[in-house]
């Protein structure tokens, strides 16, 4: 039986689509307590004093916790392995607030609205300190954002606290300054990118209370179960062993949910009050209170001789952690890492910065994680140095790009396992039209033209992400599958059954999975870092081709055959020889009855020394007004190779989602910040994400690649389809009416001054 | 205030407060297919049927609608399945939070649209945000079902 390949539908579909109660707030129990914050509305304070006397004595309210009340003992809500790279620089709640909306006072109620009155009775009084709010002068701000002697990084990240530095990251291979010197040709810009939200639709959330033996449990809309739990037992100072988070269906994270971002506060009223209790953030609250994509400033400079083969890169900048340091220095690092080794002709690369510290909303993980920032600068140049030596952008492309078996001097000695990017960027050339196309088509007042990008990103983090699987054959001759990885939507759930199904030659029907507890599932990071295909995908196969040699060895003690000459063929176990068959029911029967009986399952860990790229060529088609600016994307086409395709159906999805988040972040999703540090864009109304207008059409095809280290050959998918919107939509506005746009998202002014500038 | 609602045609007699809104009333009488996800009535996730017609109850008091059918999609749920399994064949429900709103508004556009053009469908389904999809596959699944074609 082949699962391998086939557009399954996902387990879980009909039954999340139809409405069913499955996502964190409907498990909620009656008499759950609602669990509601005090938020900080300065940039920047102390708090001299808080006055919680009148909201303890409201009827209804159970629990009123400031910082005075909680552990002192500082944590990151990074989900991360441990050691985190994060900097552990939170409290619960902290007597200093570093932005606008950071905590200041917990209090559950039996119901909202008395929650909600009780935070207005609350007294506060600030000392308001001069917020650090630009990326830019953060470095050396008279205000220094973290002034606390506690601060803990687990290992050396180059922070530097009296300097409002985060992190400090540098990679530098070969004389960069000679090289340069040597090339025809050095094109240099300047790039801003923003803080993007996730807008995943269902926000935060988490369901706490006390089992039968007082440990607490923890259900939550989470990516990162097992971090969660690790980070709760230091925030809260109890024992790993009294917590137990499980994740139920998932309304979407997209990173987001890579952060602990709400746990702990109904946590740690359970733990006060020992009743059940719920946080459920406002859309509000997870634009202004939770994290983003860390903005961005880059310089880049890249040379390269006259035939177009690039010899030099650099890539200098600062990356906006905002008031936190959650996921600053591994965003900044993959920020080269996803990027510079894609062009392996070089002869110099420098990749250096810092990730700043201000008084803004904390960046996070947001797919792409990085790869999207640099992607967008990296290509944006690459575009502009084909247009300065009159070369094609494929053209520059197809000569530059690393190929199958190849180093880069950014991954020394390391040779690319799987690539079919070449192949991906002639699709994607006869599938946009783009001879006929490039560079434009001018109509009258409408100008249309098409630009291109490519990208690379990983399968989860090479030498540290690491996952178990264990699949049970059960006394009725079907399996259990357990897993630690978190299906947030994705299908990762149903691709690992396929998986499992194809090495034990079985119906799908016959499987069930378990996904994730951290009282049963064996340990996962989690769902990111485009991991769980790849990372857990090889522990699953690994497990069910131990359980099939299991199976086997016990069918060869029935039908007296050597084992290696046995068939598993659905509900049997076969020897083609004598024909004879014995079913796997029957062995699962057999090895629960009885002494010298065990029952069947297999355990398998994986983890890679490597992390193999998946690649995406993409294409633009835009029509921009002269007479306004505004830009209409008419077409984007991404070409994908991730390697096998183990579900087509729910890969193109996860392309179709991924091209039109990136669009979003292209075109209109735009962050506005006030002088005081409010976030203004802190809505659907005021932040716009695509809607099904917005986005023309989106085509994807797949290039497939055999990845020698993946499950059945497979790489990701998950980040990597985020990454080339933005350049190729800039690109093709270039083409279109050669307006260069370097700071996004797009927007119809930026366009029309650039024209106006160059008229 | 006392009022009686008829909810996917029983009657429910409740006692709710002057400004409670529909969302929030049919969430505690265990109709949990309806959620918020913007709170500027602007994603489509609560969306629910008075007398037929899409409406965003996250908005909508609950007061004003007594009298009124009001439907859920718990009150459909056979030719919500039928949507679902092809929604889900082109993998187009992903994280399903926003997917009851969603089929709320499909199956009321079915029935009150007579073979409607691309640009009427994406008209109709303006006001249902999805973040996972990028509503390419949705597209390609309202179409095979307004073909009536069975999966």
């Amino acid at each position: 039986m082949k699962w391998v390949g086939r557009s399954v539908s996902k387990i879980d579909g009909v039954a999340i689509a139809t409405g069913k109660p499955l996502y964190t707030e409907d498990l909620t129990v009656p008499g759950t307590l609602v669990v509601k914050l005090l938020r900080s509305p300065h940039a920047f304070a102390r708090i001299k004093s808080i006055d919680v006397a009148a909201a303890k004595q409201m009827v209804g309210v159970e629990c009123v916790l400031t910082h005075q009340d909680v552990p002192q003992v500082r944590f990151t809500k990074a989900g991360q392995s441990f050691p985190e790279p994060s900097p552990y620089d939170r409290l619960i709640l902290d007597p200093i607030v570093r932005y606008v909306g950071d905590e200041v006072a917990i209090v559950a109620a039996v119901d909202e609205k008395t929650a909600l009155a009780a935070l207005d009775l609350i007294k506060v009084e600030y000392e308001v300190f001069e917020p650090v709010l630009d990326l830019s002068s953060a470095i050396d701000h008279p205000s220094v954002v973290h002034p606390e002697t506690d601060l803990h990084c687990n290992f050396p990240i180059g922070l530097e606290q009296q300097r409002n530095i985060a992190s400090s990251h540098t990679v530098e291979v070969g004389d960069l300054a000679a090289e340069l010197a040597l090339c025809d040709v050095v094109v240099e810009e300047t790039y801003k990118t923003q803080a993007q939200a996730q807008a995943m639709m269902e926000t935060f959330r988490s369901f706490t209370y006390l089992d039968q033996a007082g440990r607490l449990v923890v259900i939550s809309s989470t990516q990162i179960p097992f971090h969660v739990r690790r980070q709760l037992a230091r925030a809260l100072q109890i024992p790993a062993t009294r917590i137990r988070v499980i994740k139920p269906r998932i309304g979407g994270g997209f990173g987001a949910k890579q952060t602990g971002v709400c746990e702990v506060y109904p946590a740690i009223v359970t733990l006060k009050t020992g009743k059940p209790a719920k946080v459920v953030y406002e859309r509000k609250e997870t634009f202004i209170a939770s994290n983003s994509r860390h903005a961005t400033e880059f310089k880049v400079r890249m040379g390269a001789s006259h035939d177009g083969i690039i010899r030099a890169i650099e890539i200098v900048g600062l990356s906006d952690t905002g008031a936190y340091g959650e996921h600053a220095p591994t965003v900044f690092a993959v920020i080269g890492d996803k990027t510079m080794p894609l062009y392996n002709k070089t002869k110099a690369i420098r990749y250096q910065g810092h990730a700043v510290y201000t008084n803004k909303l904390p960046g996070g993980a947001l797919r792409g994680y990085g790869a999207t920032q640099g992607t967008f600068v990296q290509e944006s140049t690459v575009n502009k140095l084909a247009a300065e030596l009159g070369i094609d952008p494929t053209e520059i492309r197809l000569k530059n790009l690393i190929r199958e078996t190849e180093t880069s001097l950014y991954y020394k000695g390391k040779k690319l396992g799987s690539s079919s990017l070449h192949r991906c960027i002639e699709t994607g050339k006869s599938m946009i039209g783009w001879d006929a196309k490039f560079p434009r088509i001018e109509q009258g007042s409408k100008v249309r033209g098409v630009g291109m990008a490519v990208t690379m990103q990983g399968s989860g983090i090479a030498n540290i992400d690491t996952a178990s699987a264990e699949i049970r054959l059960n006394d009725d001759g079907f399996y259990t599958v357990l897993v630690g990885s978190t299906d947030m939507g994705t299908g990762s759930d149903t691709i690992l059954l396929q998986m499992a199904a194809d090495v034990l030659n079985a119906d799908m029907d016959q499987f069930i999975i378990n996904a994730a507890d951290t009282d049963v599932s064996p340990f996962d990071p989690g769902s990111y870092a485009s991991s769980t295909t790849y990372v857990t995908g090889m522990a699953v196969k690994k497990a069910a081709e131990e359980l099939r040699c299991k199976i086997l060895e016990q069918a060869a003690k029935v039908l007296q055959a050597p084992a290696d000459q046995l068939e598993l063929s659905g509900e049997q176990c076969v020897d083609p020889a004598s024909g004879k068959t014995v079913s796997v029911a029957s062995i699962a029967a057999a090895a629960v009855v009885g002494p010298d009986h065990r029952q069947l399952s297999a355990y398998a860990t994986f983890g890679s020394p490597v992390s193999p790229p998946p690649f995406v060529a993409g294409f633009a088609e835009v029509e921009v007004d002269k007479e306004t600016g505004k830009v209409t994307l008419l077409d984007f086409v991404a070409v994908v190779d991730c390697g096998t395709v183990i579900n087509p159906a729910l890969a193109r999805v996860q392309t179709e989602g991924g091209i039109v988040q990136g669009i979003g972040m292209a075109l209109f999703e735009d962050v506005q910040y006030d002088k005081k540090g409010n976030l203004q864009s802190n809505s659907f109304m005021t932040y716009k994400i695509p809607g099904r207008s917005d986005v023309g059409i989106v085509r994807v095809a797949f290039e497939e690649s055999y990845e020698p280290t993946g499950p059945f050959g497979a790489k990701s998918v998950g980040e990597v389809v985020i990454n080339t919107p933005a350049p190729a939509i800039v690109a093709a506005i270039y083409n279109a009416v050669g307006v260069q746009i370097s700071e996004l998202p797009v927007t119809p002014e930026k366009v029309f001054k650039g024209m106006q500038q160059k008229s | 205030m006392k009022l009686e609602l008829l909810i996917n045609q029983k009657i429910y007699a409740l006692d709710v407060a002057p400004d409670e809104m529909l969302a929030d009333t049919l969430r505690s009488k265990g109709f949990l297919s309806i959620r918020k996800g913007c709170d500027t009535s602007c994603c489509g996730l609560c969306t629910v049927w008075i007398d037929g017609k899409p409406v965003l109850s996250c908005t909508m008091l609950s007061f004003r609608v007594a009298g009124k059918a009001i439907t859920t999609i718990e009150g459909i749920q056979p030719e919500a399945e039928k949507f679902a399994r092809i929604l889900a064949a082109e993998g187009s429900e992903q994280c399903g939070f926003c997917s009851p709103g969603f089929i709320m508004t499909v199956i009321a556009m079915k029935n009150e649209l007579k073979n409607p053009t691309e640009q009427d469908i994406q008209h109709y389904l303006a006001g249902n945000l999805c973040r996972c999809t990028g509503y390419m596959g949705q597209m390609r699944a309202i179409k095979t079902y307004l073909r009536g074609e069975v999966q």
